[in-house]
């Protein structure tokens, strides 16, 4: 049954991702020729063509579509038009730069999310929900390029203490790091607090007290696990649109990641490259939410019982 | 009361009871005494002066309607009167410590280790994503300092005292991989992991089959006897009344209307609500012929009593004086009821 399970979820996965590449391939294709973007107007008809022919825009569109997804299952992702290196190869030097930021991010995110959650929830209806559930509000619905406008506003201009744009130094990771965190703290924060209050009111929390457990012990050993369960899904799409996520804030502060590749090669028409960081983001969706569906049976027995009662 | 009443009362087949291990002696400790107690929000008060009293190796019972105040009463004896609820007056003194001079770490340790509370409902009370031995170790590891590894050992032979069959593994089990039966006792093993003074039992057999309800009960008699605990049993069952009790306290609508050694109370019920419980009995109702008899009306909400006696309305002997608030006062010698006309009945 588990085996079964696995490859149901592997199967969805890869058309998923099938499902993506062949979109974006399409919307690449019919919204403009790379050729006439990155030649001059004047050039000469001939050599016009002889691009064309060389990236293999010659062809007709299910050719180019039926070569593309062969050699990309074969790991072959195409030549990057602009600079003259596997595409793949392109994207990869920009993800540690993605990684570390989108990590940075996600870490802020899980600790001042559930923090502010369960603390909301332990004290329902004071000031110090309230505080919560705003600074929550807040996150969920400030537009993360605002955000990351008014950090390099307050942090870079007014008071000069961090810098804006580049990835040079650790210094540089801060704005970034922490706008994403926040961005997406409050939605986690907010399902921690509805997950925790839940929970909070179930008969074996009462339990608990009952048999004497200080309330750190009741909130971390019985409530959290019971808890975790919506919080680790929210969490776990947090996870994978990371490098998703990262492209607005990459933009803004300039951070070399692939996200910020992945504006430049839109705009310079750059397919191949397009195509693989597309492919790439795609991926790690597929794979996280592959996780996250995993570690369910883990985080509640309950719902392995379930699954291996259907299956019978 | 016709005679046929008063011999169904006294004959039912639950009137054969197993003896109980040791009638209480009157200078066993007294281990919890609730004194004038009344929990209740700024509008309503559930549970009006309370007064009860249970003594080491003593049981008893708390009896009534559903919302009468029986679980608050347990509740607040062992501080835990929920939200938005309080404590608006009275004394719970366990162990001759007044409870209410307690802070919230004080009272923690005691619960579960001084004083234990078993649940209705044992799946729902039980953490869904721990396994029970885990569950009950955590007790050992809390109240008595034992690593993980020997309190769970000891959760073990926990399981095997509950007549658990298979302790060993069971104890890996997670709630819902038990039956009811067997999640009850589960939070007997729980509760008693630590041998406490005082048991208080909130409807532990009300959920299940009336086999496996037999079984615990017989189970909570020998492993009283075992520790010499106090217990309190919720119940709004007679038959369980009459397996397991020393002593009785019936409720009404948050007041306790009687109190009584339990053969005094089912000889000579002296409040007329008891009496109406008594012939509510089924195997009352079989023996007079059929009809299963009820007592009119409905218990009173808490907001809109009735003035005076709260049971005036429903009562087949109301009469002038009961707008006049009775109060609990001895019958005769331990038997108290809160009737004008206590004594009166045969």
């Amino acid at each position: 049954m588990r085996l079964q399970f696995i490859l149901a979820k592997l199967t969805r996965g890869c058309l998923t991702l099938l499902l993506a590449v062949t979109f974006v391939f399409i919307v690449l294709r019919v919204s403009g020729d790379p050729v006439a973007m990155m030649l001059p107007d004047d050039t000469p008809p001939a050599i016009v063509a002889e691009y064309r022919a060389a990236w293999g825009l010659d062809r007709s569109l299910p050719e180019q579509y039926v070569r593309y997804i062969w050699s990309a299952v074969q790991g072959d992702l195409g030549y990057s038009f602009r600079d003259d290196r596997p595409a793949l190869e392109v994207v990869l030097e920009r993800v540690p730069m993605t990684l570390l930021l989108g990590l940075s991010g996600f870490a802020i995110t899980v600790v001042v999310g559930l923090v502010t959650g369960i603390a909301a929830a332990l004290k329902r209806g004071t000031g110090i929900d309230h505080a919560a559930m705003a600074f929550s509000i807040f996150g969920h619905s400030m537009p993360n390029f605002f955000l990351a406008i008014l950090m390099i506003l307050l942090f870079s201009m007014m008071w000069r203490v961090l810098p804006s744009s580049g990835g040079a130094t650790w210094w540089h990771l801060i704005l970034p790091a922490v706008t994403l965190g926040i961005i997406n703290a409050g939605t986690v924060a907010r399902f921690t607090r509805s997950s925790m209050l839940e929970v909070l009111h179930q008969p074996y929390m009462r339990t608990a007290r009952a048999k004497g457990l200080k309330l750190t012990r009741r909130v971390v050993a019985h409530a959290i696990p019971n808890a975790a369960i919506p919080v680790v899904t929210v969490l776990g799409l947090r996870l994978g649109s990371l490098i998703a996520g990262a492209v607005v804030v990459e933009t803004v502060f300039a951070w070399p990641g692939i996200g910020l590749m992945l504006v430049n090669a839109v705009g310079q028409r750059d397919l191949p490259v397009v195509q693989t960081i597309v492919l790439l983001v795609a991926l790690t969706m597929v794979l996280t939410n592959f996780i996250v569906d995993l570690t369910y049976g883990w985080l509640d027995p309950r719902i392995e019982t379930r699954e291996a009662k259907e299956d019978r | 009361m016709t005679t046929l009443e008063v011999e169904a009362l006294s004959a039912g087949p639950n009137r054969q009871r197993t003896p109980v291990p040791r009638p209480p002696t009157p200078q066993a400790e007294t281990v919890l005494t609730v004194d004038g107690l009344t929990v209740g929000t700024a509008r309503a008060d559930l549970v009006i002066d309370v007064s009860i009293e249970v003594r080491a190796g003593e049981t008893l019972c708390l009896v009534g309607e559903s919302g009468c105040g029986k679980s608050l009463t347990c509740l607040a004896a062992m501080g835990l009167t929920p939200e938005p609820l309080t404590r608006k007056a009275g004394q719970i003194s366990f162990l001759g410590d007044d409870l209410s001079r307690l802070n919230e770490n004080q009272l923690a340790d005691i619960r579960g280790r001084d004083m234990a509370m078993i649940f209705q409902d044992a799946m729902a009370a039980l953490n869904p994503v721990r396994r029970v031995g885990m569950q009950i170790a955590e007790v050992l590891v809390v109240h008595r300092g034992l690593t993980w590894r020997q309190a769970e050992k000891q959760a073990i032979d926990l399981l095997a005292s509950v007549e658990i069959a298979d302790p060993q593994s069971r104890a890996k089990a997670y709630p819902h991989q038990l039956s009811g039966g067997m999640c009850q006792r589960v939070m007997i093993a729980m509760a008693l992991a630590c041998r406490p003074k005082l048991l208080i039992a909130d409807e532990a057999t009300t959920a299940l089959d009336v086999t496996t309800q037999a079984q615990i009960l017989k189970l909570m008699r020998e492993l009283q006897a075992e520790t010499g605990a106090a217990m309190i049993f919720v119940t709004h069952d007679l038959g369980v009344v009459a397996e397991i009790a020393d002593r009785v306290a019936v409720m009404y609508s948050g007041r306790v209307v009687e109190n009584a050694v339990v053969d005094d109370l089912f000889e000579g019920p002296q409040h007329p609500y008891t009496r109406g419980l008594m012939a509510c009995r089924l195997h009352a109702a079989s023996e007079s012929h059929g009809r299963i008899a009820a007592i009119e009306g409905t218990v009173p909400s808490p907001a809109r009593r009735p003035e005076g006696c709260s049971f005036r309305l429903r009562c087949p002997h109301a009469a002038e004086q009961c707008i006049e608030p009775p109060a609990l006062r001895p019958v005769r010698g331990g038997h108290w009821a809160a009737c004008h006309f206590a004594g009166d009945f045969a």
